[in-house]
């Protein structure tokens, strides 16, 4: 009991900041990826063949930015794309830093996950919304977005988890948070303890988030 | 009140050209209550789809109230929309919308009077009417999950009527149900076009529906119209083969018919 209450004292502000900062940039990125990330699979379903607006060569174009975006493995933009986040946010160091390289590889997922939601919609839904005279503005927010809505929010729920995941990764390359406590003391100071405390928290922060997820898709969805 | 003439639409599929409608022309004239009839896969939903061009003719032009329409497009064409409600097999409600929200869609998305937005309240008031004339105002805060068929097509009926229409399409709207719900749908829309002077083009496979409630039908074969007249005319006397397969097989659901 005691070992526990000097372990806090020595590592609870450490463990605590570690895990505000966590929180910051998973959330952070997860709210930027999303502005970036809804526009483009709107308009990856609205100009897909047999869409709103078919536009072919849109299409094509933005289905290969962002598969491109989705296929440089994560570890590998967090370096490349130091210069640019340095021109961009100032630094390539903590909190600020890991949002760049978070955000690019996270608007592409995003922008997949948000047109899986949306292509779910019932097309005989978006044909009634078109016969009673509906504008395609009309269409993707009225139906499109609330009608995919229990389906978005699932995809709310596992873009935080795989971001999360990624913000440990960046933390080991300076962004701070769980990710770095739990390399810097647990792994390369052999401090078990530290590791084992950092990684619960993030087993932690990973069930609650899913589970409150869970929640509010049950209260939102109306289909039986 | 609706023309067709000489309407064709042909669709590339990749085994060559596929003709959903060849050369066809019609008249419905106000107050009518018009049958489409016809096997599955003989054009009827393309036909229908041509009258508020959700379905682009090919050929041929499509006159609403003597104005052709054909080329319509952007705000004319959703202007058109507006005066022509539609009624679909699957319901097509809005499932995370509930009943009265569903009432109030076409109203939000700008209803024919046009000028001033309706207040949410005038909405919803406008809703309330349309679901006591459907008989439904009891559930109007209940999710379409929660209805029985026949209560989400009235859900549905009272949405197409929502910006005061002069014309309803039903496109095969009792076939998901069952007879008795069949019948009272079927009542439903007779009480609609007779008291609110509301057209109805509908689409359906029975000719125990047709002879319900359509004064006047065409027969669709193969995307060209086989016979068409007075649904007395046609059913008393048919003169093509598909109508007297149909007649046949109603023949053989008579124990099941509607009747008069």
């Amino acid at each position: 009991m005691e070992s526990v209450a000097a372990f806090f004292a020595e590592y609870g502000e450490l463990l605590f900041e570690g895990t505000i900062d966590t929180l910051v940039m998973t959330f952070g990125a997860t709210f930027i990826a999303y502005l970036i990330g809804i526009p483009l699979g709107v308009a990856l379903v609205v100009t897909a063949p047999g869409g709103l607006r078919p536009h072919r060569v849109l299409n094509t174009v933005l289905s290969w930015v962002v598969s491109i975006g989705r296929s440089v493995p994560f570890v590998i933009l967090l370096v490349a794309l130091i210069p640019i986040t340095r021109l961009i946010v100032g630094t390539s160091l903590g909190v600020r830093g890991a949002m760049v390289p978070l955000v690019v590889t996270a608007a592409p997922f995003v922008a997949r996950i948000v047109e899986q939601s949306l292509a779910e919609v019932d097309g005989g839904l978006i044909e009634a919304s078109l016969s009673f005279g509906a504008s395609v503005p009309q269409v993707v927010s009225k139906v499109f977005l609330r009608e995919g809505l229990p389906s978005l929010v699932r995809g709310v729920s596992i873009t935080f988890v795989t971001l999360f995941g990624y913000v440990t990764i960046a933390g080991t390359v300076g962004a701070g948070g769980l990710g770095d406590i739990a390399i810097r003391y647990g792994y390369q100071r052999f401090q078990s303890d530290v590791m084992l405390v950092s990684v619960t928290l993030c087993v932690i922060i990973v069930i609650l988030f899913q589970a409150g997820g869970d929640f509010l898709v049950n209260r939102i969805d109306k289909r039986r | 009140m609706i023309t067709f003439d000489h309407v064709s639409k042909t669709y590339d599929a990749r085994r060559g050209e596929h003709h959903a409608l060849c050369d066809v022309s019609l008249h419905v004239n106000a107050g009518d209550v018009f049958g489409i009839i016809g096997q599955s896969g003989a054009g009827k939903s393309t036909l229908v789809r041509c009258i508020n061009l959700l379905e682009r003719p090919t050929s041929g032009r499509v006159l609403v109230d003597g104005v052709d329409v054909t080329d319509y497009s952007g705000a004319q064409l959703r202007e058109l929309r507006k005066g022509i409600g539609m009624v679909f097999q699957n319901f097509s409600l809005f499932q995370q919308r509930t009943v009265v929200q569903n009432v109030t869609f076409p109203l939000e998305i700008g209803g024919v009077a046009k000028g001033k937005p309706r207040s949410a309240e005038a909405m919803r008031a406008r809703a309330m009417e349309l679901l006591d004339i459907v008989g439904l105002s009891a559930k109007a805060t209940s999710y379409p999950s929660e209805l029985s068929g026949g209560q989400q097509q009235r859900v549905a009926i009272a949405r197409a009527l929502a910006n005061n229409p002069r014309i309803i399409l039903c496109d095969e709207a009792t076939s998901a149900l069952d007879t008795r719900t069949t019948v009272s749908i079927l009542s439903l829309l007779e009480q609609i076009n007779r008291e609110l002077g509301v057209t109805l083009v509908l689409i359906t496979h029975s000719l125990a529906v047709a002879r319900r409630i359509c004064n006047r039908i065409v027969v669709l074969d193969e995307g060209r119209i086989v016979e068409q007249g007075t649904t007395t005319e046609v059913l008393s006397n048919p003169k093509s083969p598909v109508t007297r397969e149909l007649l046949e097989f109603d023949g053989l659901a008579s124990a099941n018919r509607f009747g008069r």
